[in-house]
C-alpha cells in the first residue's frame, strides 16, 4: 500500500476517533451528533430492518438512471460539440460558468413541464452530471492524435466508426474522469431534489429526520450515501489507472 | 506473394498540382506541389527525398487518398483516386500510430476489421505478421510496454495483414536512432522481398533512401517537383550491408549534389548557396 493511501485512511480513522471522544466526553451533545460507533450501529439496524430500503432503493435507483442519462448525453453531446469549432467556441463560456445556475430553483417549473413524481428529479440529476462528462470528454477527444484520425480515414471509418473504435477508446480515461464526476452529481441533484419537495426518497428522509431531530435516521442515511458514492467513485479512480498503467501514463 | 519489379505502372501520377487555400480573403494559396508527373512499377521500392517542406507527405497522401489534387489525376491500378482510399494500399506514418489501449496483438488484428475473413485465415495472418515482424514474445503486451522501433513495427505489421500492393511509409524511421533505422531498413527490405509489394518511401534521410530504393525521386524545395529521378541498380537481396559499398557514397552524394541548393532555399537563405552547387 502505498504511503499517500496509508496517510490517507489513517486521517480518517484518526478524525472518527476524535468525533467518537468529543461525543462520548459529552462536548458535542448527543441531540447534535452521535459517536460514530451508534452511527454504524444504526445503519446496520436500518438495513436489517428494511425499514428505509423503498426510500434507499427509490433514491439509488434514480441516482443509477441520472448518471446513465448524464453519460450518454454528455458523451454524445461533446462528440456532436468537438466537431463544430463555432458551436465549441459559443457553448465554452457557459461551461465554464454553468455549475452558478441555481438549478434546485428551477424545480417548481420542472414540475409545471414533467408532472409530479420521478422525472423532474432524474432531470436535476442529469443535468448536474451532464456538463462534467461533456467537458472531461471533449478535453480527452482535443487529445486524439492526428495520426490515429489518418488511421481511421485508412481504414475507411465513417464518423461513428471512428468515434466508437478509435476516439472514444482514446478519451476513455478522461471520460472515467467525466464519470467520477457524473456519480457525485447526480447523486447530489437526485438527493437536493428530494430534500427539497419530494415526499419519499433518502432526501426526503434525510430532510424529515433533520427536521424532527431523528439523528439515528438521519446520520446513517448521510454516512450511506458517502459510502455508495465514495466506492463508486473508487472504484472508477481504480478502473481509470487501469488504463493509464497499460498507456504508461501512472 | 513474391512478384518481380515489372514495367507495369501501379501507381500513375499526371500533371498533378495541390494548392491549398487558406482561410481569409486576403490569404494568398499557397503552392505546396507539382505539377508531378511519376510512374510506380509494380513491386518497386521507390523512396522520396526533398527538403522540408517540399509536398513529399502530400504527395504521399495524395496517392493514398487522403487528399484529393486540386489539378490532375493520380491513378491506382488504372483506377482514378479522387480522395477516395484504395483497397489494397497500406500506410505508415512517420508519428507512433499504434492504439495504445489494445495489445500488440489486437492492434495488428485491427487491420481485419473490416475484411470478412474466416477465423482460421485471419489467425493465419496475424500469425505471419508477428513473426515477420519478431512480434511473437510480445503479442499480449501493449505499446507503452514497447520500444518506439517495436511500436512502428506494430504499425507496419498492422499494414501488412490487410497484404496491401502498395505500402506507403511516411518518414517511418524518423524518430529512431541510427542503428535501430538500419535494423529496420533491414526489416523493411526483407518484407518487401516476402510480400512482393511496391513500397513508396517518403524520407529525409538520403542514407536511407539510398540504401532502401530501386529509384528515388528528388524534390525541389516548395512547390516540390521532381528534378531527378537516380537509379541505384542495387540487387533484390539486399541489405544495411550496401552501405560499405563505394557507389553508396557516390549515390548518396549525388543527392546531395542536387538537394543542397533547394535545401536551401526552403530555410530562406538564399545567399548560403554561393560556395556550392551541382555536381
Amino acid at each position: 500500500m502505498k504511503p499517500a493511501t496509508l496517510w490517507r485512511i489513517g486521517l480518517v480513522v484518526a478524525l472518527m476517533l476524535l468525533l467518537e471522544g468529543l461525543c462520548l466526553t459529552g462536548f458535542i451533545d448527543k441531540l447534535t451528533m452521535q459517536p460514530p460507533h451508534v452511527m454504524v450501529a444504526d445503519i446496520v439496524h436500518m438495513l436489517v430492518s428494511g425499514s428505509l430500503n423503498a426510500a434507499i432503493a427509490k433514491t439509488l435507483g434514480n441516482s443509477a438512471i441520472a448518471f446513465g442519462l448524464a453519460m450518454i448525453i454528455g458523451v454524445a453531446g461533446a462528440i456532436g460539440i468537438h466537431r463544430f469549432k463555432a458551436v465549441r467556441e459559443t457553448l465554452d463560456p457557459l461551461f465554464a460558468t454553468y455549475y452558478a445556475i441555481p438549478i434546485f430553483a428551477f424545480y417548481p417549473l420542472l414540475i409545471i413541464l414533467f408532472g409530479l413524481g420521478d422525472a423532474p428529479e432524474i432531470f436535476i440529476g442529469t443535468m448536474l452530471g451532464v456538463v462534467g462528462v461533456i467537458v472531461s470528454t471533449m478535453n480527452g477527444l482535443d487529445r486524439v492524435p492526428r495520426v490515429l484520425l489518418k488511421t481511421a480515414q485508412i481504414s475507411g471509418f465513417g464518423t461513428l466508426e471512428t468515434a466508437w473504435r478509435i476516439t472514444l477508446p482514446y478519451a476513455a480515461p478522461y471520460i472515467l474522469s467525466g464519470a467520477k464526476l457524473a456519480v457525485a452529481y447526480s447523486l447530489i441533484g437526485i438527493i437536493g431534489a428530494e430534500f427539497i419537495m419530494s415526499s419519499s426518497g433518502m432526501g426526503y428522509e434525510i430532510s424529515f429526520a433533520y427536521n424532527n431531530f431523528d439523528n439515528a435516521t438521519m446520520y446513517p442515511l448521510i454516512i450511506l450515501v458517502l459510502v455508495v458514492a465514495g466506492t463508486l467513485n473508487a472504484g472508477l479512480a481504480r478502473w481509470e489507472k487501469v488504463l493509464m498503467i497499460r498507456r504508461g501514463l501512472a | 506473394m513474391n512478384m518481380a519489379i515489372t514495367n507495369v505502372a501501379q501507381v500513375s501520377l499526371r500533371g498533378v498540382d495541390k494548392v491549398f487555400t487558406r482561410p481569409g480573403k486576403a490569404a494568398e494559396p499557397i503552392h505546396a506541389l507539382g505539377p508531378i508527373d511519376l510512374e510506380l512499377r509494380r513491386g518497386e521500392f521507390f523512396a522520396v527525398v526533398g527538403p522540408s517542406g517540399c509536398g513529399k507527405s502530400t504527395l504521399l497522401e495524395l496517392i493514398a487518398g487522403l487528399s484529393t489534387a486540386s489539378r490532375g489525376e493520380v491513378a491506382f491500378e488504372g483506377r482514378p483516386i479522387a480522395g477516395k482510399i484504395p483497397e489494397g494500399v497500406g500506410v505508415v506514418f512517420q508519428e507512433d500510430a499504434s492504439f495504445p489501449w489494445l495489445s500488440v496483438v489486437d492492434n495488428i488484428a485491427f487491420g481485419l476489421r473490416r475484411m470478412n475473413l474466416a477465423k482460421g485465415e485471419r489467425e493465419a495472418r496475424i500469425e505471419r505478421a508477428l513473426a515477420m515482424m519478431g512480434l511473437g514474445p510480445f503479442a499480449r503486451s501493449f505499446p507503452a510496454q514497447l520500444s518506439g522501433g517495436m511500436r512502428q513495427r506494430v504499425c507496419i505489421a498492422r499494414t501488412l495483414v490487410t497484404e496491401p500492393r502498395l505500402i506507403l511509409l511516411d518518414e517511418p524511421f524518423a524518430a529512431l536512432d541510427q542503428q535501430t533505422r538500419l535494423l529496420m531498413g533491414d526489416e523493411v527490405l526483407n518484407l518487401w522481398r516476402k510480400t512482393g509489394a511496391t513500397i513508396f518511401l517518403i524520407t529525409h534521410a538520403l542514407d536511407e533512401a539510398t540504401m532502401l530504393a530501386d529509384r528515388i525521386g528528388v524534390m525541389s524545395a516548395r512547390p516540390g517537383r521532381l528534378i531527378d529521378i537516380v537509379e541505384t541498380g542495387w540487387p533484390k537481396d539486399r541489405d544495411s550491408r550496401i552501405v560499405q559499398e563505394e557507389r553508396f557514397g557516390a549515390i548518396t552524394a549525388r543527392l546531395w549534389g542536387f538537394l543542397r541548393e533547394e535545401s536551401i532555399k526552403a530555410i530562406g537563405k538564399p545567399g548560403a548557396g554561393g560556395a556550392g552547387g551541382k555536381p
